[in-house]
């Protein structure tokens, strides 16, 4: 069995406006191992959502996708029919969505929905499949699991419905879950809740985890890998541990100092920001995407693509043309600063 | 951190400030792009112009019968009798198609209007005032809709013109009784959804009075659904007139009403084709065009509503 | 769900009621029904006999009452014209019109809901132009030229249908197809806007990403969401077309309801003029009482609570 659930290398996206072409996504890769949660990180409109429904070729159909590797447990996703895409999606690997209000259809019970998703992709009965949806509710916390099969989802709190999407996601054991910002959309008491829940399932049942959100605090805690993007682009890529103690990318750097750690922000500490708006992505851009907003932009950053370097440790990579010793003063400057 | 200039930044990655157009060319952008609104237009005013010069357009005096000339084709068909000097030939009285045409389009058009425009000020009236009070006069209106949307239009029509006999007047005043529903129904959502907005709160808060409200706040904003929703019950007027004077309970002969013309050719129409072929095409010329404009007008002021 | 079907009983009770009231005062709209219903050649003595008969001398509110007590039994009293009960003559053509209606009907939503679906697939295609021209084409043609052409082309040129009559089925198809083209366009209108808007929720996203079949999402997830309101429409649509058929029916000569108005419109038999546009009216409220309910049943949200 190969290691690695999810290899992708150089997946882009490409969308005709009217514009020109919009490239929400240029040459990301990335890959999950097997049983391991990556954490995939960025502003609103960086791309992640996008990668995310490139892998289950979900994009709307204007959009183009092209990828030099996509791999799912070893198998090709790249050339596959709609009708083989469609015998994975929700089999293999599934996806759960950031709005939970309404990515259920409001017309058909919970139970329904559920047993759906299995008996669509396994010869069960119906009984079989009920019981494996009771079972699942009843993993992902919701009591009285049995007579919630028969509720409508109308009849359900946003937490409830999300939990129910999980289950949804795990009807048919799947090897990869793709949760997109799976809490954003949910009072902050309920996140964590939720996140916690993922993270204890994902252990359980060794599946593979793509955690896509804006919030680097929200993944501290759940995250084995992360991946940065910014701007279309993967920027900075490691372990949770070498992106939070030792982070390498001006980006990465500038997030850091946003946002308070406990543990590692001081009392009073001013929280920093990065001031700037994200680049336009239609047509070709050339040089560092975080170019405009870098505090230490040089010409050279403008001048050629930028290609992913190896940091200090193994596994850690990131998108810069300053060495990892010069990006590791530039932090212990910042951190003195404050 | 250093600062970096967010307006330098902001124009180097095309800032929009510089790129957009004004709202009045963003409008006139759309209107000339849109095709369906441009046809309807031009067909409207033409058939309009065309009933407004119909003494001078009209070759003949429509109602002058010449029964040595009747059961004329027009000039197109391949037959000795035709003459450019019926380019659409005659009827069975020895009447001047083209003629008889050009002036029907005037009962259209006038009736159409009209009707519109007694259904409009009914239909808004009721529509605005539902939409803004809320409550009993909401509950009441609709009640009203209620009750005038479960009576058959042709038929209350039908019943009430021959009862009371059948003019131009009637028809116009039956008519525009009868079709103010989707008036009341539109411009009381439209209103609805507008009532709650700020600026409505503010004028209510610096004491401005209800009709002041409903006519300099309110109104602006529901004009667009009030022009779609004309247009819609124009043509639904002109086609009830046709249809009524079809069936011999709307304009009388000998006017040359497109619809009684249609129905005067209904015995000879499997040798007189045409008869009912050209009235027919002119009413549904006409109000295409009209639904067009509409439809025009709809998607140019609301473009969000499009897919 | 008790409540709401309750609340919607009373209103439409109340607004039979008021309809009642409105085509009761109709025939006063000539001035005298007596003399209306006499006739021109009328001497003064029938007219008296006429308007004894029908007690039309009594005071109107008792007038009123009378007729609505009796109607509530089903007697609508004496067509002038025809010498029989009034309810006869209407319950005998009553089923040729809702047979009308109904092909009419069947015939609307075949053609209208697909191409609704097939337009909302594929936004801006050649399909989607051509569902969009039957539209726009459906909505400027007078009923009665369309049926007046439909006869030329089919009954009389390629003579393949009968073009008057009422004697087999053969004889409803062409009406039906003037009648239901009427609704055609706006059901589809319908059918396409709400098919559109459905297939850009977040719920389809959900059933692909479950790696539902195309034809699953499309027909058990999206349709049925999309259909809530076309249901209704057709429901109310329906009897607009009832109330229209009186045009088709005069053209075709076929026996319903609507030949049965346009004649005694033009007989001037109040009584009859009066009872079919109060069943009729009956019929409407009925169907959009009905559609409420249909609406509501249709959707989990209004139904469970």
């Amino acid at each position: 069995m190969p290691e690695r659930i999810l290899d992708v290398e150089n997946l882009s996206v490409d969308i005709p406006v009217p514009s020109g072409m919009l490239h929400p996504v240029q040459d990301i890769s990335f890959h999950v191992e097997r049983g391991e949660t990556l954490a995939i990180v960025g502003e609103s409109g960086c791309g992640k959502s996008l990668t995310s429904l490139a892998i289950m070729d979900l994009l709307p159909s204007r959009a183009r996708r092209t990828a030099a590797k996509l791999e799912l447990d070893g198998r090709d996703l790249s050339g596959l029919s709609e009708r083989a895409m469609a015998d994975i999606r929700g089999n293999r690997m599934s996806m759960i969505f950031q709005e939970p209000m309404t990515s259920l259809n409001p017309a058909y019970t919970i139970g329904d929905q559920l047993t759906e998703a299995l008996l669509r992709h396994r010869d069960a009965s119906r009984a079989e499949a009920r019981q494996r949806a009771v079972w699942l509710l009843e993993k992902v916390g919701i009591t009285g699991a049995a007579g919630r099969l028969r509720q409508y989802p109308h009849q359900l709190s946003g937490g409830l419905r999300q939990r129910v999407m999980i289950a949804m996601a795990l009807m048919c054991g799947p090897d990869l879950i793709i949760a997109d910002e799976p809490t954003t959309a949910l009072d902050v008491t309920i996140q964590a809740q939720i996140l916690h829940l993922l993270a204890d399932l994902q252990r359980e049942f060794q599946t593979g985890l793509i955690l896509i959100t804006h919030d680097l605090g929200v993944v501290s805690r759940v995250a084995d890998r992360i991946a940065v993007m910014y701007a279309a682009q993967i920027v900075e890529e490691g372990t949770a541990e070498q992106i939070f103690e030792a982070p390498a990318h001006p980006y990465t750097q500038g997030l850091l100092a946003c946002i308070p750690i406990p543990g590692k922000t001081r009392r009073g500490a001013h929280l920093g920001s990065i001031p700037g708006i994200v680049p336009s992505l239609v047509g070709r851009f050339q040089g560092c995407h975080f170019a405009d907003r870098c505090p230490h932009a040089m010409a050279r950053c403008r001048a050629d693509d930028i290609a992913m370097r190896a940091g200090a440790e193994a596994g850690h990579r990131y998108r810069c043309v300053l060495t990892p010793e010069e990006t590791a003063a530039n932090m212990k400057r910042m951190e003195a600063a404050e | 951190m250093a600062v970096t200039d967010t307006a330098q930044t902001a124009r180097a990655a095309g800032a929009p400030e510089l790129l957009e157009p004004s709202p009045g060319q963003l409008l006139r952008r759309r209107i000339f792009g849109h095709a369906g609104l441009l046809i309807g237009a031009v067909v409207l005013v033409t058939i309009f112009l065309m009933a407004i010069l119909a003494p001078w357009l009209a070759p003949h005096d429509p109602y002058d019968q010449v029964l040595e000339r009747k059961l004329i084709p027009p000039v197109w068909f391949d037959d000795p009798k035709a003459t450019w000097d019926h380019i659409l030939g005659t009827d069975a009285l020895g009447r001047d198609y083209l003629s008889r045409l050009l002036y029907g389009a005037r009962i259209s058009l006038l009736i159409g209007f009209a009707a519109m425009l007694i259904s409009g000020v009914i239909g808004t009236t009721i529509g605005v005032l539902a939409g803004y009070f809320g409550g009993r006069v909401d509950m009441v209106a609709n009640f009203i809709i209620t009750t005038r949307l479960s009576m058959p239009v042709v038929l209350v029509a039908i019943a009430v013109v021959s009862l009371v006999g059948s003019s131009l007047t009637v028809v116009i005043w039956v008519l525009g009784l009868l079709i103010w529903d989707r008036f009341a129904v539109v411009m009381r959502s439209a209103t609805m959804q507008v009532r709650d907005l700020d600026f409505v709160a503010s004028a209510q808060a610096l004491g401005c009075s209800t009709p002041r409200i409903l006519l300099t706040e309110i109104m602006p904003n529901i004009v667009n659904n009030l022009i779609v929703v004309a247009t819609v019950e124009m043509a639904h007027a002109i086609i009830l007139e046709a249809a009524l004077s079809f069936l011999g309970m709307g304009v009388q002969p000998p006017e040359p009403s497109w619809g009684l013309m249609i129905s005067e050719a209904k015995g000879l129409m499997f040798f007189e084709g045409w008869l009912i072929f050209i009235p027919g095409i002119a009413l549904f010329m006409l109000v295409l065009a009209i639904n067009l404009l509409g439809d025009g007008v709809r998607d140019v002021t609301a473009p969000e509503g499009r897919n | 769900m008790f409540a709401y079907i309750l609340k919607r009983l009373g209103v439409a009770v109340l607004v039979a009621l008021t309809v009642s009231l409105i085509t009761f005062s109709m025939i006063y709209l000539s001035g005298d029904p007596a003399v209306a219903l006499a006739g021109e050649n009328a001497t003064q003595e029938d007219i008296e006999r006429i308007r004894d008969f029908y007690g039309y001398d009594r005071p109107i509110i008792v007038q009123y009452f009378d007729w609505l007590f009796r109607a509530l039994q089903g007697d609508f009293g004496q067509s002038h014209y025809l010498k029989k009960p009034v309810a006869d003559v209407i319950f005998d053509r009553l089923p040729t019109t809702m047979l009308l209606g109904l092909f009419a009907l069947i015939f609307a939503l075949t053609l209208s809901i697909p191409l609704g679906v097939l337009a909302a697939i594929r936004p801006n295609s050649l399909i989607d132009r051509v569902a969009l021209t039957i539209a726009v084409i459906g909505q400027a043609m007078p009923s009665f030229w369309f049926a007046l052409t439909l006869m030329l082309w089919l009954g009389v040129y390629w003579q393949v249908l009968p073009i008057t009559g009422s004697s087999s089925w053969l004889n409803f198809v062409m009406p039906a197809i003037a009648l239901g083209y009427y609704i055609t366009p706006a059901v589809m209108r319908l059918t396409r806007a709400g098919m559109l808007e459905v297939l850009s929720t977040d719920f389809i996203r959900t059933a692909r990403a479950k790696g539902l079949r195309p034809p699953t999402v499309l027909v058990k997830h999206a349709l049925r969401n999309a259909i809530i309101p076309v249901v209704s429409l057709a429901a109310v649509q329906f009897g607009f077309m009832l109330g229209g058929s009186i045009v088709i029916e005069t053209i075709f000569a076929i026996n319903g309801l609507g030949f049965l108005a346009w004649e005694s419109i033009l007989r001037a038999d109040l009584p009859m003029m009066q009872a079919i546009v109060l069943v009729l009216s009956v019929f409407y409220i009925t169907l959009t009482f009905i559609a409420d309910m249909l609406n509501a049943w249709l959707d989990p949200r209004i139904r469970v609570t």
